[in-house]
């Protein structure tokens, strides 16, 4: 079974946000308004941080992007009283949202902060309709959702690979993000499969988790940056 | 012959405490009314909240919980009133509970359904609660509260109604009204030394058994917290705090409603002032305890210093929760301590005082362990505080009404002095515990086999 994880090149990330785009219009991510964001209501499966670094002259910004970490020991997984979300075999932590009671304990246990809550019930600009994708369902108002690694790209990357009668390949299956990321700061793939690239950075001298000393065993490893 | 009339005429005991049950002033009407009122504004609010989804509360990402989870420690806290109180005494044969139980073991059953409705106002799909029964993930300490509370809630059930039998049959055997209900609760006991045998030994079974669930309940509310990894919730001490607390709210929560019936259905005979120094003895014992266990808790957290703990640490400390922090030490130690240390102060009035400290206190420390921690998770910094919205607090006015409310209405159909232990103890006490002291001094030598 692969192990499906990500290495997020810090030196190369610019801060541009469009992984955040990208995600968004992949995943039918509700558009929440300027309202909602005043509250810390917005839904961001990845977000790209900033932090400043320094004082003036010396100042230099770091992008950080954060999405769900897919540990291979989920916090949040073991806290869901009705089994909504669970690790399931390919290795990413999936949402059942038409299971989730929307306490919001898993989004309590998650050290984090990527599971969000829909707080109202989703809207989108009318320009945006026409183009939500078929493959995502919408959440409801109520229920927890988070980043999935786009799975319905690998469900249909497993269809093409089994209907030309071969194994996944490298590149078969990437997230919108990784995919969208002009830089190619992003690379996903099988973290346990030596050959690719995603397990060589991993294994780099510049690969880090975050909160690595909790014990989660996060997939999303970050290259720290050089220069 | 009213009914009012048949208890006119009875002995003083029976007369006094069943006299509630036949007689109700305007001002019960006037309160009840209150209260309803202020239940049914929060029926709305709640109906309101139905239809709008969670985004009518103040909660945000990552403030997830609030209000409702607050309330949901706080009301299930005050229910260790009853039923761990009442039996703790029981079994330490403590002869001054005889007037105090009943109250207490109402106080637990009533409150505990408001307690435990607060988890599911506070879920995004209240539809789907049965998911806990059908997809069961038995792994989460949500479920394990499910079922810790369902067994709670059974248990002091049975614990209140089974002591209450002999007052029903005495109530049936008056032909008080409705006859109906009092002929089918009472369930065909008559009073004779037998059954009043058996009713005491299922009834010393039950005190024992009621007081490990009763501890389970409150730990395994803690457990919720401490069991993720978040600052200032992962810790240990959390099951043993919880239950700390809840009694020593508990406590408080009791005294303040002896002190209301006590004026109310003129029970001064009853609640005399020696119970309410001994309430304030034990409150004063849990205050001492609740200052240890809070200094441990945060000691250890201040010397361990990581950085995300303390965070949280210094927001309480100095930071933008100081006044919930210092209000909560000051109501829940400085002024309970220096009330209760003190005989002249021990009594009616300074212990009401001090009850009402403790229970405001301690709503404020379930507010500080779940806001401040919210407040400051490992990654991603909020920018925005958590303010509750009018629903909640509508809804947070409703609980207490409600509660009030179904307590006033318990008061009016069931003696809330239970009147066959208060008779036992002037028939059989006093023997029983002049027996109990002689034997514990010194055996004749003579006596004593070698």
């Amino acid at each position: 079974m692969p192990r499906w994880g990500m290495a997020i090149d810090l030196d190369r990330c610019n801060g541009c946000q469009g992984c955040e785009v990208a995600c968004r219009s992949e995943n039918n991510i509700a558009v929440a308004g300027p309202e909602a964001a005043k509250q810390n209501r917005t839904i961001f499966w990845i977000k790209v941080h900033t932090e400043i670094e320094g004082e003036w002259p010396s100042v230099r910004a770091r992008f950080v992007p954060q999405l769900c970490m897919h540990c291979d020991r989920p916090p949040c997984t073991a806290v869901c009283p009705v089994e909504a979300t669970s690790l399931d075999r390919d290795g990413i932590v999936n949402q059942i949202y038409s299971r989730c009671i929307g306490c919001r304990y898993c989004a309590n246990a998650c050290p984090y902060t990527v599971k969000y809550f829909n707080w109202k019930r989703p809207s989108y600009p009318e320009s945006v309709v026409p183009s939500l994708n078929p493959d995502v369902s919408v959440r409801p108002v109520g229920v927890i959702e988070k980043c999935t690694f786009c799975h319905h790209r690998l469900q249909k990357a497993r269809d093409v690979a089994r209907a030309e009668d071969r194994p996944l390949r490298e590149g078969d299956y990437t997230p919108a993000c990784a995919e969208a990321c002009p830089t190619r700061a992003i690379v996903f793939g099988d973290l346990d499969d030596p050959a690719q690239r995603v397990a060589q950075l991993s294994r780099g001298p510049r690969a880090f988790r975050l909160g690595e000393e909790l014990g989660t065993e996060p997939k999303v490893y970050y290259l720290a940056k050089q220069d | 012959m009213t009914d009012l009339e048949i208890v006119s005429r009875l002995p003083q005991d029976e007369r006094c405490l069943l006299m509630p049950l036949v007689r109700t002033t305007k001002t019960f009407w006037l309160w009840a009314g209150l209260m309803a009122a202020i239940t049914l504004w929060s029926a709305f609010a709640y109906v309101y909240q139905l239809r709008n989804g969670l985004g009518v509360t103040g909660l945000n990402t990552p403030e997830y919980w609030g209000i409702y989870i607050i309330c949901f420690v706080f009301f299930i806290g005050i229910s260790h009133a009853g039923t761990l109180i009442s039996a703790i005494l029981r079994v330490a044969h403590a002869e001054w509970r005889r007037s105090i139980t009943r109250s207490a073991e109402f106080i637990t059953v009533l409150v505990i359904g408001f307690g435990a409705v607060q988890p599911i106002l506070d879920l995004g799909r209240p539809d789907r609660v049965l998911n806990v029964f059908l997809h069961s993930q038995p792994f989460s300490p949500l479920l394990w509260d499910v079922l810790s509370i369902g067994l709670y809630f059974t248990a002091s059930s049975v614990y209140l109604y089974v002591p209450m039998i002999p007052d029903l049959a005495l109530i049936r055997d008056l032909g008080l009204r409705p006859r109906l209900l009092y002929r089918f609760l009472a369930i065909g006991y008559h009073d004779t030394p037998e059954a009043r045998h058996t009713l005491e030994r299922i009834i010393a079974v039950l005190a024992v058994a009621v007081i490990p669930i009763a501890v389970s309940v409150h730990t395994v509310i803690g457990w919720i917290f401490s069991l993720t990894l978040r600052p200032m919730w992962h810790s240990t001490i959390f099951g043993p705090y919880f239950v700390m607390g809840a009694i020593f709210s508990g406590i408080a929560a009791l005294i303040i409603a002896m002190a209301i019936l006590r004026r109310v259905y003129r029970l001064e005979a009853y609640f005399k002032d020696i119970h309410f120094n001994n309430m304030g003895l034990l409150l004063l014992v849990m205050t001492v305890l609740w200052s240890y266990f809070t200094l441990a808790e945060n000691l250890t957290v201040w010397y361990g210093g990581e950085e995300a703990e303390l965070a949280t640490l210094y927001s309480k400390l100095s930071g933008e929760f100081a006044l919930p922090f210092w209000l909560m030490v000051a109501l829940c130690s400085v002024v309970p301590f220096a009330l209760m240390a003190r005989r002249g102060t021990r009594g009616v009035t300074g212990t009401v005082v001090a009850s009402v400290g403790v229970v405001i206190g301690m709503w404020l420390e379930r507010f500080n362990i779940v806001v401040p921690t919210s407040y400051h998770p490992r990654f991603q910094l909020p920018e925005v505080h958590y303010l509750p919205s009018w629903v909640e607090l509508s809804i947070m006015a409703g609980t207490f009404s409600g509660f009030i409310l179904v307590y006033m209405v318990a008061t009016k159909f069931f003696p809330i002095i239970s009147i066959w232990e208060i008779k036992e103890g002037r028939e059989k006490s006093i023997a029983e515990v002049s027996e109990r002291v002689a034997a514990y001094l010194p055996d004749d030598l003579a006596a004593v086999k070698p």
